[in-house]
């Protein structure tokens, strides 16, 4: 079988599911109906901000998540009602399926209940979380 | 708090430039898709090899990261990215089991099973390198919540 075909079957869907890929990486996705369970700071180990708290789950096997921690970091710095939690989502496993995050690094964004109203996965924009977080009353 | 463990996913990290593994995912890329069209079992196996290298010494140690370092690193301008060792030393254990996979579909004549092993890893190879995909990211965090109770 020394055939071209398997090589441009793979290269196609590679293309097709890279193309998705960076397309949704970091985009905020709301949540239809904002019923998750109510955390706070017992949970996520940083009081809730008064209006948002961006709650990040990281792994080690991770690249982005440095980058993504770096950003979040940084933004919350001049907004004094937005509060930022990291959490290494394999040492807090139960959490992570209770809330079912799936990759890292995932940023969900609580409302001041403490309620996820959407979420991000990879890396987003500065633009990106800034809609986000302004979208969140 | 008890609850909460930071230690493991951004602390005290090995830091290596960033642009060797995606460099290294190009060659991969080039060697898997060769390895596809001609069957080759033997270019599977020193590609098993790299992986090897890439999985138990790290990413840094491979013939493909020399040749990063001793040909394209001196005429790259700019500032130098870093990034943590870990995230591409787990792409390459995950490129190695694909590899002894296809290689024992060689060795048992069981083509589609060479071709469907090589196919996998060429697919994470070739997102690594034109996408800059990060293969941890997304499997790691599924495998982690289906192995431990």
């Amino acid at each position: 079988m020394n055939s071209l075909t398997p090589l441009v079957v793979v290269l196609v869907l590679a293309i097709a599911f890279g193309v998705w890929y960076t397309r949704t990486r970091g985009e905020f996705r709301k949540k239809k109906t904002v019923n998750g369970p109510k955390l706070d700071a017992s949970v996520i180990g940083v009081e809730l901000g008064a209006r948002v708290t961006m709650v990040q789950f990281s792994s080690a096997f991770c690249s982005p998540c440095r980058a993504t921690k770096a950003l979040l970091e940084d933004m919350v710095k001049t907004m004094p009602d937005v509060h930022y939690a990291h959490i290494d989502a394999e040492a807090n496993l139960e959490l992570v399926r209770k809330l079912d995050v799936r990759s890292t690094p995932t940023t969900l964004f609580l409302n001041s209940e403490g309620v996820e109203v959407g979420r991000a996965m990879g890396t987003p924009k500065r633009s990106q979380v800034l809609a986000a977080v302004n979208a969140i009353r | 708090m008890a609850v909460l463990n930071q230690s493991s996913a951004t602390t005290k990290v090995k830091l290596i430039d960033a642009r060797g593994p995606r460099f290294s995912a190009v060659i991969t890329t080039l060697v898997l898709a060769i390895a596809l069209v001609t069957q080759s079992a033997v270019l599977i196996a020193l590609q098993l090899v790299v992986f090897a290298i890439g999985a138990f010494a790290g990413p840094a140690k491979t013939p493909y990261a020399f040749l990063f370092k001793k040909f394209v690193k001196p005429r790259l301008k700019g500032e130098v990215r870093t990034e943590d060792a870990r995230p591409p030393q787990f792409a390459q254990s995950i490129g190695l089991i694909f590899a002894v996979v296809a290689l024992a579909g060689s060795l048992l004549s069981i083509p589609a099973l060479f071709t469907v092993a090589v196919g996998f890893a060429l697919f994470a190879a070739f997102l690594n390198a034109a996408f800059n995909f990060c293969l941890g990211c997304e499997i790691y965090l599924i495998a982690i919540r289906i192995i431990k109770k």
